[in-house]
């Protein structure tokens, strides 16, 4: 029971980070319909850019760790949003009206470019980095199994809630939240009615980028190593979080982060870790074929 | 040319430095951390060390560039507005490409057979040439699900790795040859397509986009990990080499046997192998091409591509979308694993690590880049993006970023592919233009 538990908490930890990333998928693919193949790269490239700041930061002399963590988060959601903006202006929105395979293709060469690009500036070894937030709390010392929950899981489920609530108010109070859902419905109406589409899809992939930089900053510090290749995997599986939970829904991409991130942890954890992708991946058909709207997607209606 | 001269007005240049700018800013905002701080190694742990002058670089050829970019823009607007005939323009370009394919199928077929007898045609040039058909091949393969039946497969690279270690596998188990083998791994191919098809394939095309491309991750996970089976990392290693028709390519024969350069009274020379394997991946490779060309003109080839452009207009016209879906999985994953088990053969050794994502993109690149549907752009990319990135093996770390680079640029320069004219297969108006359907043109390509 204690091991179970033990798992709840780090399966949860896990598909904290898995469900931010995924919100970047799903909120693109909500609005211009298609998959941001490179947005896995944009979560590593944040994590390099915390990575880097951590450093930068430890150099200057600033050793406040709520500080330092304060600075990093801006420093990462900033730059990783210059990546995001960019990307979006250079590979897809020539390409917007285009047949549906033309911005994909270009996806994932945008992909292998920024996979290139970082291995080039920054090597393609691991890159360790030391731990900065330790301790926690310890349950059930005198037992066989002891619960375990560190600060910085407490840190990274705390901030997942923080962010998603502001990005949910976000999208439904504000204006420019109006406007992706009016983009999501009907872009030519949108535009008639006055709405700057191109900047309103820049701005979604602007905060796609940022919580994916946000997840970054997350994984450098929970796992401590990262490499160029970390994208891939972990964009694949909040890819697979965003379509669980019904792509185009953002409460439908924090719940299938954490479905994955828990069956994930728990297929480690009771059956075998060499097989764990496999899980993932296994999950993802399943639903697919039984219930390809996802968990709280809307039934998609085709039209002749 | 008088108008031209009338509306020339001058060109705000404050705007365009503006504008130029802040194209350097944002340069300087993505360069600023990962390009000028680069993290190294030191025996204590991590450490940091500068590059300005890239940043500088960087910022300032940005600069320059959008610049150079903007100023081209705006003196080829405020000269007077061309009339272009959009439609003479789609019509001659119509018209040099299937001129091209007339003529430059034949002289790129003709040009294949010779190639290993030229002058200039060593061991590097064939081997490289190899190399390219291989893609050539799987470009056609997949040509067959993404070109002709529109379904979008990430995961082609699954059914290669399943004809190679099934080529491997039969070999080392069953002691069976090549020629055995290359059947049996283009029916296992064609097995696990249907396989993973028949759940799927009623997905629309991005779910399918990712589902084939977890099933290809899937594949290279079990790979890695039975190692009792597969060998895991370390890969089968001592695959026999293909005979030609019983004769050994080797130095001396096996007990009672000949070899080939006994055969034919030749000096015995490495050469022949390659040339020979050459041919083989040649004829495979025109084989799928010659297969797909016909099946085209089939029920089941005009299915396809009804489907492709509308799957509900099928579906009342009484095809069966999952059958015909699953015959184009299928058979475009039997030439995987064609492709597959010559790879195997080729190399003498396999492991995961050839089967990995990437090689799925590039081979969807070669499709996609090559105008989906049109076999000699397929060929063509082929050409391109394979044989050019390997002018740059010196440059090992370049060349991905540059394939990256080039397959973002061909997208937005030539959305539909380098040779993107498709001639549909049958006309309803042949003389007249077809009434205008914009709508369907957008969101009923690739579904």
């Amino acid at each position: 029971m204690e091991y179970f538990i033990q798992q709840l908490i780090n399966g949860v930890t896990l598909g904290s980070i898995y469900g931010l990333i995924a919100i970047g998928y799903t909120m693109v693919y909500g609005i211009i319909g298609m998959i941001n193949f490179a947005h896995g790269d944009i979560f590593m490239i944040g994590a390099f850019i915390s990575l880097i700041t951590f450093l930068v930061l430890g150099i200057i002399g600033i050793t406040w760790i709520p500080l330092a963590l304060l600075i990093v988060l801006l420093v990462s959601m900033i730059i990783a949003s210059i990546y995001g903006w960019t990307v979006e202006r250079l590979a897809y929105r020539p390409l917007r009206g285009s047949f549906r395979l033309a911005p994909l293709i270009s996806a994932i060469g945008m992909s292998i470019f920024l996979q290139n690009y970082v291995q080039l500036l920054q090597g393609a070894r691991v890159r360790p980095m030391q731990p900065v937030i330790s301790g926690g709390f310890t349950f059930l010392e005198g037992s066989a199994f002891s619960i375990t929950v560190s600060y910085l899981q407490i840190v990274i489920v705390l901030l997942t809630i923080i962010l998603m609530t502001a990005f949910a108010l976000i999208i439904s109070r504000t204006s420019l939240g109006r406007a992706q859902r009016g983009c999501e419905q009907d872009r030519t109406m949108s535009a008639l009615l006055g709405i700057n589409v191109d900047r309103t899809i820049s701005l979604t992939f602007v905060m796609g980028a940022a919580l994916a930089a946000v997840a970054g900053m997350l994984f450098v510090l929970y796992y401590g190593v990262i490499d160029f290749y970390i994208g891939f995997l972990a964009g694949v599986k909040a890819f697979t979080a965003a379509v669980l939970g019904g792509i185009g829904s953002l409460p439908g991409a924090m719940l299938g982060g954490l479905l994955i991130g828990l069956i994930e942890t728990y297929w480690s954890a009771y059956f075998s870790i060499e097989y764990k992708d496999v899980a993932a991946f296994a999950i993802l058909v399943l639903v697919l074929i039984f219930r390809p709207t996802g968990l709280l997607g809307k039934p998609e209606i085709e039209k002749v | 040319m008088n108008q031209s001269n009338n509306n020339t007005t001058a060109i705000d240049f404050k705007a365009l430095l503006k504008e130029s700018g802040i194209a350097a800013l944002v340069a300087l905002g993505l360069a600023i951390v990962l390009v000028g701080f680069k993290t190294v190694d030191t025996p204590t742990g991590m450490d940091i060390t500068t590059r300005w002058v890239w940043v500088v670089v960087a910022v300032a050829s940005v600069f320059v560039g959008r610049l150079a970019f903007a100023v081209r823009r705006e003196s080829k607007a405020s000269r007077a507005p061309v009339h272009v005939d959009m439609k003479a323009k789609e019509n001659r370009a119509a018209i040099i490409v299937n001129r091209f394919s007339t003529i430059g199928g034949p002289l790129f077929i003709g040009f294949a057979l010779v190639l290993p007898f030229m002058p200039f045609a060593d061991r590097y040039v064939v081997d490289v040439a190899t190399y390219v058909l291989i893609y050539v091949m799987l470009g056609w393969g997949l040509n067959i699900v993404v070109g002709l039946a529109g379904l979008l497969d990430l995961g082609y690279v699954a059914f290669y790795a399943v004809g190679a270690y099934s080529y491997a596998l039969f070999a080392a188990y069953f002691d069976l040859s090549f020629w055995v083998c290359l059947p049996l791994a283009g029916l296992c191919a064609a097995g696990f397509g249907v396989l993973l098809g028949f759940p799927v394939l009623r997905l629309r095309g991005d779910y399918l986009a990712i589902v084939t491309l977890g099933f290809g991750e899937i594949i290279r996970v079990i790979l890695l990990n039975w190692y009792e089976f597969t060998g895991g990392p370390d890969g089968l290693s001592g695959i026999p080499r293909p005979s030609f028709f019983g004769l050994e390519l080797k130095r001396t024969a096996a007990e009672g046997e000949q070899t080939f350069h006994q055969f034919f009274n030749l000096d015995y020379s490495t050469m022949h192998r390659l040339i020979f394997l050459y041919y083989l991946i040649l004829i495979l490779a025109l084989l799928t091409n010659f297969f797909t060309i016909r099946i085209r003109k089939m029920p089941i080839g005009r299915a396809w591509e009804a489907l492709r452009e509308d799957e509900i207009a099928c579906r009342s016209l009484g095809i069966n979308p999952t059958n015909t879906k699953l015959t184009a999985f299928a058979l475009g994953a039997m030439f995987a694993g064609f492709a597959g088990s010559f790879f195997a053969t080729r190399q003498a050794f396999i492991s995961p690590e050839s089967f990995t994502f990437i090689e799925s993109a590039v081979i969807l690149a070669i499709v996609v880049l090559g105008g989906m549907g049109s076999q000699v752009g397929v060929a063509i990319a082929a050409v391109l993006l394979i044989g050019g990135t390997e002018l740059f093996r010196g440059l090992e770390e370049f060349r991905m970023l540059a394939f990256g680079g080039l397959m973002v640029a061909i997208m937005v320069w030539k959305p539909r592919g380098l040779l993107a004219h498709r001639e549909p297969t049958i006309k309803l108006h042949p003389n007249g233009a077809p009434p205008p359907i914009k709508q369907a043109a957008t969101e009923g390509g690739v579904k």
